[in-house]
């Protein structure tokens, strides 16, 4: 290889060098940008452990879900890949999220919501999960260790919202960012992947109008705010389980 | 202790307990296909599914690991509260227990979604939850009965029968309240989450062992061609009587609540009036042929020292046991979560509908496997080694009975 070509080839790494780290500069803040548009996500460096210090959670306003938060669960699956098992029929396919229609007995008042995983400050999904798979993170986030879930699907029968699925059949095509696997449980994780890169879950890009999402800790935050405006009602109040995700309008 | 003139044997070689062995093997051998099928291809090959969680093999676990539990009594009324006749069955008694609890477990282990993580289970512990709890006192109820069996066996140890007794005993009233926890402390599911359960399951052990209990303890005799006379059975016989009605009494107790309760009625009606065969597993199944009938076939003046009668009591005692445990799992799991009280709710994801659950044929093979493990172990376990007296003839028994 004569001395031109290894020249060529240094300028061509050095400019790729340098435009990788102009793209490293701005996209944080253009990140941050989008992530206003619904609510304030800072990202977490990768090697500093996840804290107390926030609580995620979101305030999902009903009367401005025109279509009750399809969109939402569209955004869900497309993001996670859930709900394509080949094997499994309908009622033993994945559901990470689903959007269900109300009806008052008495007064016949109806809305549709998205019911996802609640995110509770007290999981019975993480009580009863002999293995500890079950987890709540110190910022409010529950989610499912892959590694130790046994598939004993005991917290399916401790979620009082049917908000976790159990994978029935080998899975191909995964996401890279959502690993998922056969006999074990699964459910919605807030998009924690997101969340740590300071990005918002996809759900709630999916409806900026009417998800707000954000630290429940901080009173000054966006969602803080609207909640103490507004109101936030639980999904099964009477359960006690303090959850992050709020409703508006039910 | 039991007298000295009782005598404890093996049981003979022959060709029955060959026969015996290739029939239980050849249900251990399809539990086994069915393991491989569910492991290899997924629980898609199952009739569970995301609503019904928890399908038949629980149903058998659940039974198995409850009548284990129940089937060590035998040997705790003898040893704790000193009733001579019944003495001479402890060894028996503490091997079914061992036997049916290996059964159970082993349908649990073999249907969990990654059974090859089984010494995830067995390594890391979360305290609070009831199902780690379980773990540990399974293996507990184990290794008492395996201690108890031993100070009944080697006349070394004789001096720690009574303790080794009374821990056992302790330990399985503990056990069966935590495997009834299981679903008591379990706030989301109308049905459930009430501290009835444990009692309930305790008495329902007492009564599901026993039944067990006295069918092996009569097969056991009659193809061994061992003596086993009517001093013993009608205590049993009485004994199990007891124990259906303290189910029942606890079963009434847990529905009249429930249908007072304004919260729960909606679950009880479905149970009790509108859910077709959940409805008729319960009056059928657990309170017909389950209760009313072992009843009558025990308290029937015509039929006092009829062996057929009380085996006949003894097996529907078990069916209504299956019946009950079926209903209260199943059943409890079709009945659709409340996500908002007061309302009717609609999802393309079988919300506010009564779900659907239809066994497979893999889930009753592997039940059925773990159920042959069961007898497979007891057949073993009484030809190695001296677990049943010579005979229990009334002449040899009746002398203990005080």
């Amino acid at each position: 290889m004569n001395q031109n070509r290894v020249d060529e080839y240094r300028r061509n790494f050095m400019t790729a060098l340098g435009g990788v780290a102009a793209v490293a500069a701005v996209a944080p803040s253009f990140v941050l940008q989008t992530a206003h548009a619904a609510g304030e996500v800072a990202a977490k460096p990768a090697d500093q452990a996840v804290t107390d210090a926030k609580r995620w959670g979101m305030l999902i306003d009903v009367t401005k879900l025109t279509d009750g938060g399809a969109a939402m669960v569209a955004a869900c699956k497309k993001e996670h890949g859930w709900g394509d098992e080949i094997h499994s029929d309908a009622t033993q396919k994945a559901h990470w999220a689903r959007v269900v229609k109300v009806t008052d007995k008495l007064t016949q008042n109806s809305f549709s919501l998205p019911v996802m995983c609640q995110h509770c400050e007290n999981p019975p999904c993480v009580d009863v999960c002999p293995t500890g798979a079950s987890m709540k993170r110190a910022d409010g986030i529950v989610q499912v260790n892959k590694h130790t879930c046994i598939g004993c699907r005991y917290c399916m029968m401790a979620c009082p919202y049917k908000a976790r699925s159990f994978v029935h059949e080998h899975l191909i095509d995964q996401k890279a960012h959502s690993p998922r696997g056969i006999g074990t449980v699964e459910s919605c994780n807030m998009c924690v992947h997101r969340v740590d890169n300071g990005q918002l879950p996809a759900c709630v890009e999916a409806a900026p109008d009417a998800v707000t999402f954000g630290d429940l800790n901080d009173p000054n935050s966006t969602l803080s705010q609207t909640l103490k405006a507004i109101g936030g009602k639980q999904i099964r109040a009477d359960l006690g389980l303090n959850t992050g995700v709020r409703y508006h309008g039910i | 202790m039991a007298s000295q003139a009782i005598i404890f044997r093996e049981t003979k070689d022959g060709k029955g307990f060959y026969i015996l062995l290739a029939v239980l093997g050849a249900f251990l051998a399809l539990g086994a296909l069915a393991f491989f099928n569910a492991e290899h291809h997924g629980h898609h090959v199952t009739g569970m599914n995301n609503q019904i969680v928890w399908g038949l093999p629980h149903v058998f676990a659940i039974g198995l690991i409850v009548a284990a539990s129940g089937a060590l009594n035998v040997g705790s009324i003898g040893t704790v509260f000193g009733k001579k006749i019944y003495q001479p069955m402890g060894r028996l008694s503490a091997l079914l227990a061992i036997s049916l609890l290996i059964g159970g477990l082993i349908v649990l282990v073999l249907d969990l979604g990654r059974p090859d993580r089984l010494i995830v289970a067995m390594t890391t512990f979360n305290f609070k939850s009831i199902f780690a709890w379980n773990i540990i006192l399974y293996n507990g109820f184990l290794a008492l009965s395996a201690v108890y069996i031993w100070t009944m066996m080697d006349r070394q140890v004789k001096g720690y029968y009574k303790m080794a007794g009374i821990a056992a005993f302790t330990w399985r009233l503990i056990l069966t309240a935590g495997t009834g926890s299981i679903f008591g402390f379990l706030v989301a599911r109308d049905f459930y989450n009430s501290a009835v359960m444990a009692p309930l399951f305790i008495v329902m052990s007492f009564a599901m062992g026993l039944a067990v209990f006295i069918l092996v303890l009569h097969f056991a005799y009659s193809w061994t061609g061992r003596q086993l006379g009517n001093a013993v059975m009608n205590r049993l016989r009485y004994l199990l009587a007891v124990f259906i009605g303290g189910v029942l009494l606890l079963e009434a107790a847990r529905h009249f609540t429930g249908l007072y309760i304004a919260q729960k009625a909606g679950v009880e009606n479905f149970i009790l009036f509108e859910g077709g065969v959940y409805t008729q597993l319960f009056w059928v199944g657990q309170i017909l042929l389950g209760s009313l009938l072992p009843l009558s076939l025990i308290f029937c003046r015509k039929l006092v020292d009829n062996r057929v009668a009380l085996l006949l009591a003894a097996a529907f005692t078990i069916v209504g046991g299956f019946a009950q445990l079926y209903v209260i799992l199943i059943g409890g799991q079709a009945y659709p979560l409340t996500l908002f009280p007061g309302a009717e709710v609609s999802s393309d994801y079988f919300d506010g509908v009564i779900n659907s659950y239809v066994p497979s044929i893999w889930e009753l093979m592997l039940g059925l496997g773990g159920v042959a493990l069961t007898l497979v172990m007891v057949t073993i376990g009484v030809k190695v080694l001296r677990f049943l007296p010579d005979s229990l003839s009334d002449a040899v028994a009746d002398p203990h009975s005080k």
